[in-house]
């Protein structure tokens, strides 16, 4: 799922300051899941930016909306009817349901609630790692399920590097060295030999590198 | 010959080989090169320029490079994939050869977190590998990578780095042989303390035959004091100083330390010339460049041969 963590308070008030009549929108997709964007944290994000403008002696009119998917039109279209009685709309979904909205709705200012993260998983209650940074040419099947991209801090594609001690990464203490998890994978599935070849380089055309990417399935249109 | 540089001739009349190395200073005044290069003429085969190393900005390692080069010692160029991307790899090579360098060691880099900058974007486009392919592709077949033909190939005797003690220990050797496939000539290990995880490194290497398809120049760093030691053991990633080799530098007078890292230094480069499959050792003086003279002496590899 897509991750993120919560804006401080402080930065969104200084980002409202302008407006007394806003919306705020969440998701029910990958931002309810990592409990950072649903409709719960609407409600509670909500209440604090009226207490908090309240303490400043300043009204804050919130309307609470959360939406299926801030990433697909159709939901976004059940916004329109009310949309232009709102100065801005401060959606708590991901990067790109914040600036899906703010393509179909040209006149009203959207504000980011959250800083999106990652591509990640739960690692228990509370919290969230990074496994893929969507390079568009998975390598997967070689590297024993584990991405030399995401988890090897220098995405290199021969590793591990000579900072790789006792399992962890040379950058933290905390942080597992990714090409250790992928030795120990390839030896338990008994695919070491993937490990001895020159890998060509990497294509990153096919991630963001290459610009904004598109997917087009003609199977679909 | 495949760079006709001053190191490949020495070795490949199988002398013992000496190299050292210089990092370039946090600033623009070139003296300070000169000077730590002043230090190493005529004490080894060649001298390693660093790149940016441990993240921290330095003079470019070319720059530094044509300094030494100015002093007369022979320059071997460092480079690392954590601060370019592939096209500008290949436009420093070009440059570096065109001005002269025959000697380069491909590297990974430390990650930038390091350094005075960790919010600096890391490149990693390709890894030290594929770089070392990358360099030999270039030299060998005079392409570029894309296939395109150069004008004029880049002369290079190829390196790369080996830590015999990162984990995991058993992938070691085998990374040493990708190195070699992938083109390396020459290989410089992270310093080494802990001869005798490096005896047995050596001893697998020797398995594999990896000491007869490229040069292995083990590293070396005399330490100053046991407070040293302690800090590099403690907070060096893939740095083993076992507990023996602290307590020998430890239990003289702190005014003696230095005597005795020295000391210690020489008795390995002694250790290591004996021990087969090593081609030469690689002097690590780090900001101690003033006493490569007394080690590289102390250890009888003084005067440094001289090949046509
Ligand atoms: S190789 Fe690419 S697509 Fe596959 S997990 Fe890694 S980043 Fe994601
Ligand atoms: S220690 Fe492991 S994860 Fe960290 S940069 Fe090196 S190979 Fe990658």
């Amino acid at each position: 799922m897509i991750t993120g963590t919560p804006k401080p308070i402080e930065e969104l008030l200084e980002m409202l300051e302008p407006y007394e009549n806003i919306i705020v929108a969440g998701c029910f997709g990958c931002v309810t899941v990592c409990r950072v964007g649903g409709d719960k944290e609407v409600q509670v994000l909500s209440s604090t930016l009226r207490l908090a403008r309240e303490a400043k002696g300043k009204n804050l009119q919130i309307r609470e909306v959360c939406l299926e998917r801030q990433c697909d039109p159709e939901y976004l279209e059940l916004m329109r009817p009310y949309l232009e009685e709102y100065q801005a709309v401060l959606s708590i979904a991901c990067g790109a349901g914040i600036q899906f909205l703010a393509e179909k709705f040209s006149k009203t200012p959207i504000l980011p609630g959250i800083n999106t993260g990652f591509l990640g998983v739960t690692e228990r209650q509370g919290e969230w790692t990074e496994r893929c940074q969507g390079c568009g040419d998975c390598v997967l099947h070689l590297t024993g399920g584990i991405c030399p991209v995401t988890r090897c801090a220098k995405s290199i594609f021969h590793g591990p590097c000579g900072g790789s001690v006792e399992g962890k990464c040379e950058i933290s203490k905390d942080v597992k060295c990714g090409w250790q998890l992928i030795i120990d994978r390839l030896k338990s599935l008994d695919q070491m030999e993937n490990y001895g070849k020159i890998k060509p380089y990497k294509g990153w055309d096919s991630s963001r590198d290459g610009g904004p990417r598109r997917i087009l399935r003609e199977d679909m249109i | 010959m495949k760079s006709g540089s001053n190191l490949e001739r020495v070795l490949s009349a199988g002398h013992f080989s000496v190299t050292a190395e210089c990092g370039p200073p946090r600033g623009a005044d070139p003296d300070v090169v000169r000077e730590k290069a002043a230090y190493v003429k005529d004490n080894v085969d060649a001298c390693n320029v660093t790149d940016n190393q441990t993240s921290v900005v330095r003079m470019s390692s070319l720059a530094g490079c044509m300094l030494v080069r100015e002093t007369g010692v022979e320059p071997l160029i460092q480079m690392v994939v954590r601060d370019r991307n592939r096209i500008a790899l290949q436009s420093d090579l070009l440059g570096a050869s065109a001005l002269g360098v025959r000697n380069l060691l491909c590297l990974s880099g430390d990650h930038q977190k390091f350094g005075d900058d960790p919010q600096a974007k890391n490149v990693f486009d390709i890894d030290s590998m594929q770089l070392i392919h990358m360099v030999k592709t270039m030299r060998d077949e005079g392409v570029f990578p894309s296939g395109e033909k150069l004008e004029g190939a880049p002369k290079f005797y190829i390196g790369c780095a080996v830590n015999p003690f990162a984990d995991p220990y058993d992938i070691r050797v085998p990374r040493l042989k990708l190195k070699i496939d992938a083109g390396a000539d020459f290989v410089q290990t992270q310093c080494i303390y802990n001869m005798e995880t490096f005896i047995k490194y050596m001893e697998d290497a020797k398995k594999e035959g990896l000491h007869e398809k490229i040069k292995i120049l083990a590293g070396v760093t005399p330490l100053k004091s046991a407070g040293m030691a302690k800090f590099m053991n403690r907070m060096v990633a893939g740095i083993d100083i076992p507990e023996a080799v602290i307590k020998r530098i430890a239990d003289e007078p702190k005014e003696k330390q230095a005597e005795k890292g020295i000391e210690m230094c020489i008795e390995q480069i002694h250790e290591l010339k004996e021990m087969e499959g090593i081609a030469g050792v690689h002097v690590m003086a780090i900001e101690w460049e003033e006493k490569l003279n007394e080690i590289i002496g102390g250890a009888g590899l003084l005067p440094r041969p001289v090949i046509e």
